[in-house]
């Protein structure tokens, strides 16, 4: 019988052992597919460690545009003896293994429900170059060029692909064609292709962009007009710290060749952040970027920045928690540790990116707010969204745009001033003081940064009703918060339900993915993804014009439930939660099954 | 106690060439111990930048926490200051000198503050040749919380509890000569004459200038048994060289005699004077100045002076290649790259 033809709707996953140059071989798979005008959506799962361990690459195509990881594996690519019983096991019914036939496959890997393709990767590798690191790096383009031609990929946009990247080397292009011939002519000889599975020219990427968000956000904050970056090496924000370094030496250099910007690995993520709250003190726009265990590590330092006022952006790319946790897989689990970051009453401003168009957008939006409310500003990110390759509308930027560095006083405003400067005097009720910058002025501006009890006037003080009238105003400031950061972002009209569904950052893929699964089955469900906290006035409404909301996050505890019931002093009973919290992404499969047993409704 | 300090001055003291009299170097009126050691080390400060005729706005003080990181509310009171977290002073200094390197950055710290909690930022302020002073105001013992040993307490040192110290002591000048510190001198709180000029001095490097500066600990640590109390530091004290510092422009007045003396110019044309009172003494060789700082402890001496300087020190922004224009001041035409260039950008992720 003939397999039904499914078009532009499926899941490639590619099993390689990490360190063997795998991982830009697939990219350029995935690449191609985009450019062929097919939404896709890669992710990488790969392990703590450089060489060795078994890595996944795994491409959803979705003609649909459904950027959301998706359960089932079309065809399975698997180059990686350790993992392959795994591999085999994770196939589909009715979907294709694809393997190094260069040695038999034992009995015990043959599955009767899948199909097995066996390509002689390593044997036509060995035949064909002498050397085994060359061996080991075309092997990948022979198996990249079979799996092209099993699923119609077109051949010449793989090839313009492959010469872009390696155009610094344009020595490499002409063995890299010919692997790739090598897997092509070996399946066109021996195999029926295309597959039932298979791709089709479309143009449903219109001007989109294929980045990850943590190069979305290192140019980001070039464009906001950070100058000194701090860090400390770790996964998964490293790379946006690599990504600015690489962007400013390109954007950032003036006519003597010097730097416009100060980048400094740090001794440790105490040190980074403590280096971001000097520059940012001393007038420069400073940033750093870590994970949940530096966010741990620079819980004291956020607690001055809250209490001394000073402007911080920090980047957190989540993943795996707690302690060391899974470093290299996802989560969001580090909501309630910033939220309320550092010891006292403390509560900082948080932006939730969902794709790296926003996460662009919002380091740029969060070197305003830390100015304009002179606290420190966290964009929580996660290791999926920040370093897998996402389909995201291209980053934007309106040249007349200007900064807003907030409320701070030049020389000319303090030679003017007849009354004395007060550093934490709220001059016109929003709860926001003017600072200066040291060097400023001679006679006039000076005052002394601590993080103990101050007056108006920044000096030091125990007394109740000083301490008081300060951390009450901080209170006040955290409304005007509420009026400035990112409104929620709703996808219907009017509401239609008396469900609604609450989702923020990555999980929003599969959540307006799951929208419309439960559309199909005719259960229409009103949505809001909340992009900031402090939450937005509209977000209480929407909470209260439902009946029942279903938050869904990628956490054990559902932590962001818990912010809102206890920000918005709601009934527990009221939000139901959906969570996730493997170090996969979410799948909108996973959530449409959680929220129908979680209602039970028993849709058909 | 008085609690509010007296604003009036000794009409014979002059302002100096920029303008300023001596008292507008002064801070607000100290509220440590009656005969701290810190006080005096205030005080050198206030002497030392009316001296060398500094802009007070052109400094920036930065402490951690501790006694000693109380003491930046004493001077300067026209300078922006920074009473950080515990141990973390260095980075707050690196940033702010990241952000402006055309202020001079000053930060106080004490042996608790730097030997212990902050001995990570310390050791790689050093190893970035940051552009700054560090003092730690270094009396072996913790005052906040009443008298306990710090990591600088000598071996058998009894503190007022009566308990001799029985750990190693971490010798700071020592280590941050070990690290390749640009700039190491040690001195006492006790002697002005040698720890103004040696403070200017640090003020005109341009790198890591590190001061040590015995200051006993008047309540808690100046004991009989203490190493680190003024008649035991009085006593044990060995002075490498008297030191002179001469800034830029300036004319030298005093004659130094001729084979007796040693110059060390500095970056910005500034000379320090040293007179040799050990012989043999080079400061800018650090294999010497190891040499007899170890000689020296194991004499049980405290060896105090310039201990070496690199004249040739470069420091971080140098290092980094940062614009001559602090980065602070960069408007934001110099740094956004506009929308054209963004949609190249995003070509090249189509």
């Amino acid at each position: 019988m003939e397999k039904e033809i499914i078009v532009n709707d499926l899941v490639v996953r590619f099993a390689n052992v990490n360190g063997t140059g795998s991982a830009s071989a697939n990219e350029m798979f995935a690449k191609s597919i985009f450019r062929m005008g097919i939404p896709v959506t890669p992710k990488n799962i790969f392990p703590s460690n450089i060489q060795g361990l078994p890595t996944w690459y795994e491409v959803r195509i979705s003609e649909k545009g459904h950027l959301g990881r998706r359960a089932g594996i079309d065809i399975l690519v698997g180059v990686n003896p350790q993992s392959l019983k795994r591999d085999i096991e994770s196939v589909s019914p009715g979907g294709y293994f694809v393997y190094d036939s260069s040695k038999k496959l034992h009995e015990e890997f043959i599955r009767a429900d899948i199909n097995y393709i066996g390509i002689p990767m390593i044997k036509l590798a060995m035949k064909h170059y002498p050397i085994p690191r060359l061996q080991q790096l075309l092997k990948n383009m022979i198996y990249v060029g079979a799996v092209a031609t099993l699923i119609d990929l077109e051949l010449d946009v793989l090839k313009g692909v492959i010469a872009e990247q390696f155009s610094a080397k344009p020595k490499i292009i002409p063995s890299n064609y010919q692997a790739l011939e090598l897997g092509i002519n070996y399946v066109k000889e021996n195999f029926k292709y295309p597959l039932n599975v298979r791709i089709k020219r479309c143009d449903n990427n219109g001007d989109s962009i294929l980045i990850d968000g943590n190069t979305a956000c290192g140019l980001g904050a070039i464009y906001a007009g950070a100058t000194v970056m701090a860090w400390y090496p770790i996964t998964p924000s490293t790379s946006v710290a690599k990504a600015f370094e690489s962007y400013c030496k390109k954007l950032r250099i003036d006519e003597d060749g010097k730097k416009k910007y100060a980048f400094v690995q740090a001794e440790d993520e105490l040190a980074a952040i403590g280096m971001v709250i000097g520059a940012t003190w001393n007038g420069a726009r400073a940033f750093t970027a870590t994970s949940g265990p530096g966010v741990s590590l620079m819980n004291e330092f956020i607690g001055l920045s809250y209490f001394a006022e000073i402007p911080v952006v920090l980047i957190n790319v989540q993943r795996g928690g707690p302690s060391t946790g899974m470093p290299t897989r996802t989560q969001q689990a580090d909501l309630i540790s910033s939220a309320y970051a550092s010891h006292g009453d403390t509560k900082h401003v948080l932006l939730f990116p969902s794709s790296p168009a926003e996460c662009f957008e919002f380091t740029i939006n969060a070197f305003d707010l830390a100015d304009r409310l002179q606290t420190l500003v966290m964009l929580i990110s996660d290791l999926d969204l920040g370093m897998n390759n996402h389909m995201s509308p291209p980053l934007a930027w309106d040249d007349d745009k200007k900064y807003d560095l907030g409320k701070v006083f030049s020389a000319e405003d303090l030679e003017e001033m007849k009354e004395d400067f007060g550093r934490y005097l709220d001059v016109d009720g929003d709860a926001i003081p003017y600072r200066t910058i040291p060097g400023t002025h001679p006679t006039k501006g000076s005052f002394f940064t601590r993080g103990t009890s101050h007056d108006e006037y920044a000096k030091y003080s125990e007394l109740g009703e000083v301490y008081l009238r300060n951390v009450d105003r901080l209170s006040q400031k955290w409304e005007t918060a509420k009026t400035l950061v990112p409104e929620p972002e709703f996808y219907q009209k009017d509401n239609r339900s008396n469900i609604g569904l609450l989702f923020f950052g990555t999980t929003t893929y599969a959540a307006v993915e799951a929208m419309e699964l439960f559309e199909e089955e005719g259960l229409m469900i009103d949505s809001i993804r909340v992009r900031a906290f402090p939450f937005h006035e509209q977000i209480g409404k929407f909470i209260e014009q439902h009946e029942q909301i279903i938050v869904v996050e990628q956490n054990r505890d559902a932590q962001f439930r818990t912010l809102l019931i206890n920000e918005l002093e709601l009934n527990p009973s009221r939000l139901i939660s959906v969570v996730n919290y493997d170090g996969m992404p979410i799948t909108a499969q996973a959530i449409q099954s959680g929220i129908k047993e979680k209602l039970s409704l028993g849709i058909s | 106690m008085s609690y509010i300090k007296p604003t009036f001055h000794h009409p014979s003291l002059k302002p100096n060439k920029v303008g300023y009299l001596k008292k507008d170097y002064r801070g607000v009126i100290s509220t440590l111990c009656a005969g701290c050691g810190h006080d005096s080390i205030s005080g050198a400060i206030v002497q030392a930048c009316y001296e060398i005729s500094l802009e007070p706005h052109k400094l920036a003080k930065l402490s951690g926490i501790g006694c000693s990181s109380k003491t930046p509310t004493y001077f300067l009171s026209n300078s922006h200051g920074f009473n950080s977290v515990h141990g973390r002073m260095p980075s707050i200094t690196t940033g702010a000198n990241m952000a402006n390197k055309d202020l001079i950055y000053l930060g106080i710290s004490g042996d608790g503050d730097t030997a212990s909690i902050g001995m990570g930022q310390f050791v790689h302020a050093i190893r970035r040749n940051l552009n700054m002073v560090y003092i730690v105001m270094n009396n072996g013992c913790y005052g906040l919380t009443k008298g306990q040993d710090s990591a600088t307490a000598d071996f058998g040192s009894v503190s007022k509890e009566g308990n001799a110290n029985p750990y190693q002591a971490i010798d700071l000048a020592g280590l941050a000569l070990e690290l390749n510190a640009t700039f190491v001198g040690r001195s006492f709180s006790g002697d002005k004459n040698q720890l103004v000029p040696m403070i200017k001095a640090a003020i005109s490097h341009p790198g890591f200038a590190f001061l040590d500066v015995i200051s006993p600990c008047v309540t808690f640590n100046n004991t009989k048994g203490s190493t680190k109390s003024y008649s035991h530091v009085r006593d044990h004290i060995e002075v490498t060289s008297s030191l002179d510092y001469v800034p830029f422009e300036e004319e030298i007045t005093i004659d130094y005699p001729e084979g007796e003396s040693a110059k060390v110019e500095l970056f910005d044309g500034s000379k320090i004077h040293l007179s040799k009172l050990a012989p043999d003494w080079n400061p800018t060789d650090r294999f010497t100045a190891v040499n007899r700082l170890h000689d020296a402890k194991s004499k049980g001496q405290i060896l105090t002076g310039l201990l070496y300087i690199n004249p040739e020190s470069k420091d971080l922004h140098s290092l980094m290649g940062t614009s001559d224009k602090p980065l602070n001041q960069i408007k934001q035409k110099d740094l956004c790259p506009g929308s054209t260039k963004l949609e190249e950008i995003n070509n090249e992720f189509r």
